[in-house]
């Protein structure tokens, strides 16, 4: 096939090798778990010059220690079963269990956003949970807010790993498509951290959101239904394949009071 | 790059970034797993890498080398049907057969797995799989059988009789 017979392919079989080969991450196609991006190179979307299959490359397994979630880049999503709330819940239902099994926490956090539907379920529940992104690239290695990560472009950065405080309560509400497997067309993460509640939506834009003003409602008040009011201070719902952004509107502040009340 | 193919060994001579269900397909010509959507979404490609069950649409080889592939050609055979086989077999588990192997490579996992899975279990295990004929009753009703043993194969007889006629007008491999 045309699109992979000019790559030049480097299979990682350490951390520091994955880093080295991605280098500054130009005209490098980093290929982790391959459910997103396998199918762009085979339906010729993407012909990538050099790709780095990070399967050997270590970089898995997810530690709690010392009240901290560590979760190394490739570590899959079916492993976050093992994460506290909302992030274990919200990969519960991403795609189904054999997908789950080979798509990873990395590549899920530089899922480009999709045409046609969102990507990247799991942000909203990092951006809940405050996470800190490790990450290589052209300046070295560099620690941010996953809010920061999200911001700057994601494909210029090699993930390493992804680290929170455990959080004293989490919790997520979604609308959720039933198909043979489901997937999420609209959720709302939030979850409090050292007293104080984050929330995050996603499926509501190209990438997840922070809700502030909705957070500083609540931290006002305390009052679900007041923080689903100043939602779509943060976010601008849009249409798409999955729903209209009518529909995003009228349910986001649904979900919002909903995981607003399931904090506890 | 090498693979074990039910248990025969293969050298691989596709870019590393060619897909295992091509490899499997084009190169190796073993055509059990299907190409549907070739985005992960049907679950026709499933086939086992070392033991689990792994769309082969979304896998480039060069990230399987040297792993042990498991697909429908090494199950069993028209006179010696494996348990998920005969299970598929006995609950008229297959229409048009597109969908079949598929959902037979992560019956057999599950299979493997042991333990005495609940229905929902397996629901969820064969959740990534769509059919577009039967519906799933009869799919899960059959890897429901699977699990718990209750599977006639006609293994333990000498003769497999009738049954073993019968099991040839199911075998996988049609439609290539």
């Amino acid at each position: 096939m045309a699109a992979v017979d000019a790559a030049e392919v480097v299979v990682a079989t350490s951390a520091q090798e994955a880093v080295e080969a991605f280098g500054s991450g130009a005209d490098v196609t980093v290929v982790a778990g391959g459910t997103i991006v396998v199918p762009e190179i085979t339906h010729g979307r993407l012909r990538p010059r050099r790709a780095l299959l990070l399967g050997g490359a270590g970089l898995a397994g997810l530690t709690r220690e010392a009240g901290r979630t560590t979760v190394g880049a490739m570590a899959t999503v079916a492993a976050l079963d093992q994460a506290p709330e909302p992030l274990r819940s919200t990969a519960r239902h991403v795609a189904d269990a054999e997908i789950r099994a080979q798509a990873t926490l990395g590549g899920n956090l530089c899922a480009p956003p999709g045409e046609q539907s969102p990507r990247g379920d799991l942000q909203a529940a990092l951006i809940a949970l405050g996470a800190q992104v490790r990450s290589a690239g052209a300046d070295g290695e560099r620690t941010e807010d996953v809010e920061e990560f999200l911001a700057a472009s994601p494909g210029g950065r090699l993930v390493l790993d992804v680290s929170f405080a455990d959080p004293q309560a989490g919790s997520t509400a979604a609308v959720r498509r039933p198909h043979a497997h489901a997937y999420t067309v609209l959720a709302v993460c939030a979850a409090r951290t050292g007293g104080q509640v984050r929330i995050a939506a996603s499926g509501a834009g190209p990438r997840a959101v922070r809700c502030r003003a909705a957070e500083a409602a609540f931290a006002d008040a305390g009052d679900a239904q007041a923080a689903a009011d100043r939602v779509l201070d943060d976010v601008t719902p849009h249409d798409d394949a999955l729903a209209s952004a009518w529909y995003r509107s009228r349910t986001l502040p649904v979900l919002v009071r909903r995981a607003l009340t399931d904090l506890t | 790059m090498r693979l074990t193919v039910n248990g025969t060994e293969h050298e691989v001579l596709s870019p590393p970034l060619t897909t295992l269900l091509e490899v499997l397909r084009e190169e190796l010509s073993i055509t059990s797993p299907k190409a549907g959507c070739q985005q992960g979404g049907c679950g026709a490609c499933t086939v086992l890498v070392d033991g689990e069950p792994r769309r082969s649409c979304l896998t480039p080889v060069a990230a399987v080398d040297g792993a042990r592939i498991a697909t429908v050609e090494g199950l069993g055979t028209p006179d010696d049907l494996s348990v998920v086989q005969a299970a598929f077999h006995e609950h008229y588990a297959a229409q048009c057969g597109f969908c079949t192997s598929g959902f037979m490579m992560a019956a057999q996992a599950l299979v493997d797995r042991g333990g005495e899975p609940s229905r929902e279990e397996i629901r969820q295990a064969l959740s990534g799989h769509l059919c577009r004929c039967t519906g799933y009753v009869k799919i899960i009703d059959a890897v429901t059988a699977a699990v718990n043993g209750e599977v006639d194969t006609g293994r333990s007889e000498a003769d497999a009789g009738p049954q073993g006629e019968d099991a040839v007008t199911l075998i996988p491999g049609s439609p290539a």
